[in-house]
């Protein structure tokens, strides 16, 4: 781990070299109900960037993000988006947050295009909707290919469609920060690869991106560099882990929503892995359902 | 039908009815989508403290009312914003202690003052006695609540459906969380003259679920809710006019009515609607498994039966 994080940054400009980044965290300390979750976390988004958040569960990949957006209080440290402090920062048109999407659904129906009009608000404000908003709601519904369910009530989306709808939401104000936490999560892979693909056409429009993710993926090419937080600080800035194979080690098993999920290419963010298994031996966190079955299965034959 | 429109009384109850019947499910409807639909039924319980402190002042009952209502829902929308893990024993002494605070108070005033209104009528509701100065205080507030809960309705979309993306739209969420609570508020005092503040969130609730069976979107959600609070507050105080009922059970069943008759309906209608959409229909779930062969895997203890057969 060390000699990763001694590894220099490998674009050459370093934040110095950029007065104005569009996102500045530094020295975040951060707490949920009492109890610390971020406890220093320094991080830097620069124009048009592609910035990968890494980290195990409980890490601070979300409250990270949370922060940024101002949805949950600083203790301690600085934020700045776009060069203005956070206090003074009023031109929310220039973000597209992507919420990690949950299963609880509202308690009255909505149609995908009423849910991503509301991405639309910072720039008609309290003026009518008009015809140059209901346009760019047309386009971000294209450009996740979402269009010919525009009139659907968001409930009977699956999840991946669901994803895309939260991204259109995001994209409708062409924002010039995208902030994303965990978009590939329970995705099945046809809407994996729109996100993909969306995501490339944002970043080739110049939008800086701020990804939480779980593993790099198929997003991998796109990304520019890796913060890995572990505890709360930041374990790693710098480029993205290399594909090395601790996801290819038997016995090492993660759970994952979805069966389909790909794992078999992606690397693990925290190189050495802190519980490191032999080889033949069970992984401590392998599923205990699965062993009852593989133990009983012969006991209910007999 | 001329005969009871002749009764001043009658006109009043019945613009008292039109305005209850478009205000509550026009905020309701938000409450609902937030899954606090059983926050005007808190509301009305602490609309009583506010009665019981009108019997003991002497004062308009109403405007007490408005001013517990309002403190109350600002409180539950405190504890909502806060996300505290006591929040929900928190409301829970708020209701009891509002309800429990109104009787008391209501009863000390009668023995000072030798018993002058009656709670009855503020518990379930009395709106064929609505005063020209009640219509006045209703109607004012009526308008107020429709321009608020219409005239915002994208953002007030916004921050029920997600509360934290709107706020990264920068609208003012936590204004606007306060603005919604206190128009819930307002809202419940209105209605508590027409259904009585035990069935206010009736009113508030059930025709937005009764307008969810058949619709998609938010949009055509609130107008039918809408509609259809007002064709139940018109109808109901009508037929307790005809056959001497109270009016705000009558308005309250026959919503609870119409909302079964809608959910019936709705399966068979869903079903009509996914046939004309796609007449082809979906081929892929007409694929023929071989019954029978080695070729099955074994799918458990049934299966294998079959094959021993």
């Amino acid at each position: 781990m060390s000699s990763v994080m001694t590894e220099a940054p490998h674009r050459a400009a370093s934040p110095a070299d950029d007065p104005d980044p569009v996102v500045r965290l530094s020295g975040a300390v951060a707490s949920l109900g009492g109890r610390p979750v971020l406890r220093g976390v320094d991080l830097t988004v620069r124009r048009g960037e592609v910035v990968a958040l890494l980290g195990a569960n409980g890490s601070g990949k979300s409250t990270t993000v949370k922060t940024v957006i101002g949805s949950v209080g600083l203790d301690q440290g600085g934020l700045e988006l776009f060069g203005t402090p956070y206090p003074k920062f009023r031109d929310w048109r220039r973000i597209g947050y992507v919420p990690q999407r949950t299963t609880a659904a509202s308690g009255v129906p909505a149609t995908v295009r009423e849910v991503v009009s509301t991405g639309r608000l910072p720039q008609h404000r309290m003026l009518p909707f008009r015809r140059r908003d209901r346009q760019a709601v047309d386009r971000a519904l294209t450009a996740v290919g979402m269009l010919d369910r525009a009139e659907d009530s968001v409930a009977a989306l699956s999840g991946g469609q669901h994803q895309r709808v939260l991204i259109a939401r995001a994209l409708v104000g062409t924002p010039d920060l995208l902030i994303m936490d965990e978009p590939m999560a329970g995705v099945d892979m046809a809407s994996q690869q729109v996100l993909a693909d969306t995501l490339r056409t944002e970043v080739a429009r110049g939008a800086a991106v701020l990804l939480v993710l779980h593993e790099l993926g198929p997003l991998e090419p796109l990304i520019d560099r890796a913060v890995v937080l572990r505890d709360g600080c930041v374990a790693h800035d710098g480029p993205p882990p290399p594909a090395a194979g601790q996801h290819a080690l038997p016995g090492h098993d993660h759970v994952h929503p979805h069966a389909d999920y790909s794992h078999a290419d992606a690397p693990h963010p925290n190189t050495p892995h802190p519980n490191a298994p032999h080889p033949n031996a069970p992984h401590p966190n392998a599923s205990q359902a699965g062993e009852h079955h593989l133990t009983n299965t012969p006991g209910l034959l007999a | 039908m001329t005969e009871m429109l002749s009764y001043d009384f009658m006109q009043r109850a019945l613009i008292a009815a039109v305005l209850v019947g478009i205000t509550a499910p026009a905020v309701g409807i938000y409450l609902v989508q937030r899954r606090q639909s059983l926050m005007g039924d808190g509301i009305g319980h602490v609309a009583l403290t506010g009665v019981g402190l009108g019997f003991l002042f002497q004062s308009n009952p109403v405007w007490m009312a408005l001013l517990v209502c309002v403190a109350g829902a600002v409180v539950m929308e405190l504890v909502r914003a806060r996300g505290n893990k006591q929040g929900d024993i928190a409301l829970a002494m708020l209701f009891y202690g509002g309800m429990a605070c109104g009787k008391m108070l209501v009863s000390v005033s009668a023995q000072s003052s030798g018993g002058s209104g009656s709670l009855d009528s503020y518990l379930w509701g009395s709106i064929l006695t609505v005063s020209p100065t009640d219509l006045v205080t209703i109607a004012v507030l009526g308008v107020v609540v429709i321009a608020f809960t219409l005239g915002l309705r994208r953002q007030l979309f916004a921050i029920c459906q997600d509360e934290e993306f709107a706020r990264v739209t920068g609208i003012p969420v936590r204004l606007l969380n306060l603005l919604l609570a206190v128009t819930a508020a307002v809202t419940v005092t209105v209605a508590m003259r027409v259904v009585g503040v035990l069935l206010v969130s009736a009113l508030m609730v059930v025709p937005v679920a009764a307008a969810q069976q058949l619709t998609r979107s938010f949009a055509a959600t609130q107008a039918a809710a809408i509609g259809l609070g007002v064709v139940v507050s018109l109808a109901g105080v009508t037929g307790s006019y005809r056959a001497d009922l109270p009016p705000g059970p009558a308005i309250v069943l026959l919503a609870i009515a119409v909302f079964a008759l809608l959910s019936a309906v709705a399966a068979p209608l869903a079903r009509r609607r996914h046939r004309h959409a796609a007449p082809a229909g979906p081929q892929v779930c007409d694929v023929v498994l071989p019954k029978q062969g080695g070729t099955t895997t074994d799918r458990g203890p049934a299966a294998s039966q079959g094959l021993a057969q």
